[in-house]
């Protein structure tokens, strides 16, 4: 009998519909309560799940911490992007009519839903990077205890938290 | 009586806001003083939202025109950024506790402020070694 | 709304964008340079180009007016107006300018303080920094000045928690709790004058005020306002956080923040006092800058007092900060145009003071390693061009004349003497705590030229790279005080234009 069978099999079928609804609550902000905030949380907190269920170590292997630090700039540098992207369109600092000459309105949609995906990635991100901070303390002054050097880049970072 | 009522919202503010402030100065545990840190910005969230609320109003979501009135979503918008930013303050005093707690042993604050001073004299005698 | 534009893309026009937008892309790009010096090279140029479109904002703004920059095109009212006028400017010149001086400084300073693997989240902290503290002075709306002052606060709290000292974490997490606290009474302060008035830009917010100003409500905005920016920027009974913070961070970020983070603090009471809350009759009998004025008198007379009994330099220097800060909220308190410009005037000298003080202080610790006067015996001989940089910041910072400190001081007394015997009294308190300065600075001096050099430790003179910045602004504490151009002509007329009189 594997142990906690009940909350692993629940897991499982659980995961996917949160984060298929975490990226509804992402692109319906809309038409109802939503937005990058909400949905950014909402994925993380079924990648959290997953953790909390499998342990630390299957969820670092899925999302791996370098792949988040990545997603947690990618984040920023879409929604500045789009900002600049308009700056070169000729018009202000995101106005998203700029993105689309014929039609501003539809360049509006346009910008709000990038910006709001990108925040969306970042929100999410940051999430994800707190719990690995925080649940992995132990493992990580462990490892720095028994190295004498500290040159390895990259894995552990000590992050603590980046203000979106 | 009607007008005392219809201010509850307010009042809840004013309380929430003083009990949040008490917490985060009394209490000598760190992690209490993050808690009461995040009582007094909930209170202010709910200044915010209440003001925003119109009576028959309903959610400011614009559909094929106005036919109603709606509450106003500039607070909301607001309050989400002010709860975003209350998230990463809280994460990073977290942070900082957890460092705390690894270089001193303890997250209550006269405990550390004890073993600041014998870090201190440790220190000091270190430097006295080298001369 | 305006449509999509077919001019192109005008550098000029959209400067005002860019001075917030270029630092806050530079952030987390920084994070994905890990190669040696890379994070700092990026730091550094785009530090440089923040620089230039502060001074080309300046430039403008002395030339032909105030600018205002629509963000996302919608117009004032509705959308977030980025504003600048000639206090903006010259704050965003003082804060840009800041970070350019220090980060040379910085390369050697930051290599020795803060762990190799963490270099590249240290300085995307510290542009965040920077965008935060730009974003605060150029921003027209005041939610806004919210937004970024958070942003400004978060990161500065991970730059003081970066060194290597414990101490330091303990500093930055009370830094913390007062910080949200005093952004959380500025936030509740902005709701306030929001539900009262419906709007959010700062110049509609003054026009639409008047009406309903006789009410509670607004009086406790002004009060919740006041209270949060004074914790910000340490005003006396809230300036615990300020000596621990400084003294256990790494010494560049010591540099950087004693030099900035206060200074936009204090431009922020100047916004809200004076553009939002200037011509309202019922301020008029008591303001809160008048309020202010005693807590800034006992700030700079308990600020010097204090830093006589230190025994470690940065913690010295940081309750100086304390008693500069005082001087600065006294002459925003005396009012006027005089007190205004001796505020805004000592803004750009402390800058450039501290900044000099502290890099020297960072030098010392990088060469002795140990930042406790007795162990700082005969550096005058050792380390000569740092410690000769310490002794004449430290002139500015008493205040002899030729330097920036005696023009901050004078003006400051110019202004006390309008103001009949209360005035009287004031100037000689400043003098009193001038000579209280003579005794801290001394206390420095004697130690390092009158002291033998303990002979185990090999003390040599600190690298170019830090002494070039460092003689770089105690050089500009001089050529300042002499050349007075400048500085007290463009504080004249931010004062000026805060106040709304025509020159």
């Amino acid at each position: 009998m594997i142990e906690h069978l009940v909350p692993r099999i629940l897991a499982k079928l659980l995961i996917p519909f949160i984060l298929l609804f975490g990226l509804y609550v992402q692109f319906h902000g809309d038409f109802g309560p939503g937005g990058g905030f909400q949905a950014g949380v909402i994925f993380a907190a079924g990648i959290i799940l997953y953790a909390l269920i499998y342990g630390l170590d299957r969820a670092r292997r899925v999302i791996t911490p370098g792949l988040v630090a990545f997603l947690v700039a990618l984040g920023l540098l879409i929604y500045a992007g789009v900002g600049v992207a308009t700056l070169l369109l000729g018009a202000e600092f995101l106005n998203y009519g700029a993105l689309d000459s014929h039609d501003p309105v539809h360049g509006q949609h346009l910008g709000i839903l990038i910006i709001e995906f990108g925040v969306g990635t970042t929100v999410a991100a940051v999430m994800i990077t707190i719990f690995y901070q925080f649940a992995g303390r132990l493992q990580i002054t462990r490892e720095l205890e028994s190295d004498e050097t500290d040159d390895e880049d990259g894995e552990e970072e000590e992050m603590t938290g980046s203000p979106q | 009586m009607m007008e005392w009522l219809g201010q509850f919202n307010y009042y809840v503010f004013a309380i929430l806001m003083m009990a949040g402030i008490y917490v985060a100065m009394s209490r000598g545990n760190l992690v209490k003083k993050v808690v009461g840190l995040n009582i007094f910005q909930a209170s202010v969230f709910l200044l915010y939202i209440s003001s925003g609320k119109i009576w028959g109003g309903t959610a400011p979501i614009l559909g094929d025109g106005l036919t109603q009135p709606i509450s106003n979503p500039l607070p909301h918008v607001l309050i989400l950024t002010a709860i975003v930013v209350g998230v990463a303050t809280t994460s990073i005093g977290l942070a900082l506790i957890v460092r705390i707690k690894e270089a001193y042993g303890t997250v209550e604050e006269d405990e550390i402020a004890e073993a600041e001073a014998l870090y201190e004299e440790e220190l000091i005698r270190a430097e006295e070694a080298e001369a | 709304m305006s449509t999509a534009a077919n001019a192109g893309f005008s550098l000029m026009a959209n400067l005002p964008a860019l001075q917030v937008v270029v630092p806050m892309i530079a952030a987390p790009i920084c994070t994905f340079l890990r190669f040696r010096n890379g994070p700092w090279a990026f730091a550094l140029l785009v530090s440089a180009a923040t620089f230039w479109i502060s001074v080309n904002l300046l430039m403008q703004v002395l030339g032909s007016g105030d600018i205002s920059y629509e963000m996302g095109g919608w117009p004032p009212p509705f959308g977030i107006e980025y504003r600048v006028d000639t206090i903006n400017a010259f704050v965003l010149l003082i804060v840009s300018g800041v970070s350019l001086i220090t980060l040379p400084y910085a390369l050697r300073s930051v290599e020795r303080e803060v762990p190799r693997d963490k270099h590249h989240l240290f300085y995307a902290a510290w542009l965040l920094c920077l965008c935060g503290m730009l974003g605060i002075t150029i921003t027209g709306d005041a939610f806004n000045i919210f937004v970024f002052l958070e942003i400004s606060s978060l990161s500065t709290y991970m730059l003081l928690a970066s060194g290597r000292d414990p101490r330091a974490l303990t500093a930055a997490f009370q830094y913390l709790v007062l910080g949200t606290l005093g952004a959380t009474f500025i936030l509740i302060g902005v709701g306030l004058l929001y539900i009262m008035t419906g709007t959010l830009n700062i110049i509609d917010l003054a026009e639409r005020l008047g009406p309903v100003s006789d009410t509670t409500s607004v009086r406790a905005a002004a009060a919740f306002l006041t209270v949060g920016i004074a914790l910000k920027f340490a005003l006396f009974p809230a300036h615990f956080w300020l000596p621990n913070g400084y003294a256990y961070s790494p010494s560049a970020v010591g540099v950087f923040l004693s030099a900035t983070a206060t200074k936009v603090s204090i431009y922020v009471l100047l916004r809200f006092q004076f553009t939002i809350f200037g011509d309202i009759p019922a301020f008029a009998e008591l303001d809160f800058a008048t309020l202010l004025l005693p807590f800034a008198i006992m700030a700079f007379l308990v600020g010097s007092t204090v830093a006589i009994f230190q025994t470690d330099l940065k913690r010295l220097l940081a309750w100086s900060s304390i008693a500069q800060i005082g001087y600065m909220v006294a002459g925003i308190g005396l009012g006027g145009v005089d007190g205004l410009t001796a505020g805004i005037v000592h803004l750009f000298n402390h800058a450039v003071t501290k900044a000099a003080l502290f890099m020297a202080a960072g030098a010392i610790f990088l060469r002795v390693g140990s930042m406790h006067i007795d162990k700082l015996a005969g550096i005058g001989k050792t380390m000569p061009f740092t410690t000769l940089a310490f002794v004449l910041a430290g002139l500015s910072l008493i205040g002899v004349p030729t330097t920036v400190g005696f023009i901050s001081k004078w003006y400051l007394i110019l202004a006390a003497l309008q103001h009949g015997v209360t005035g009287y009294a004031i100037a000689a308190l400043v003098l009193a705590s001038s000579l209280l300065a003579v005794i801290y600075v001394w206390r420095i001096v004697e130690v390092a030229y009158f002291r033998e050099p303990t002979a185990n430790r090999e003390v040599t003179e600190a690298p170019l790279s830090m002494l070039l910045p460092l003689w770089a602004l105690t050089i500009g504490c001089f050529y300042f005080g002499l050349e007075t151009g400048y500085s007290v002509d463009i504080a004249r007329a931010a004062a000026q234009s805060l106040l709304g009189v025509t020159p």
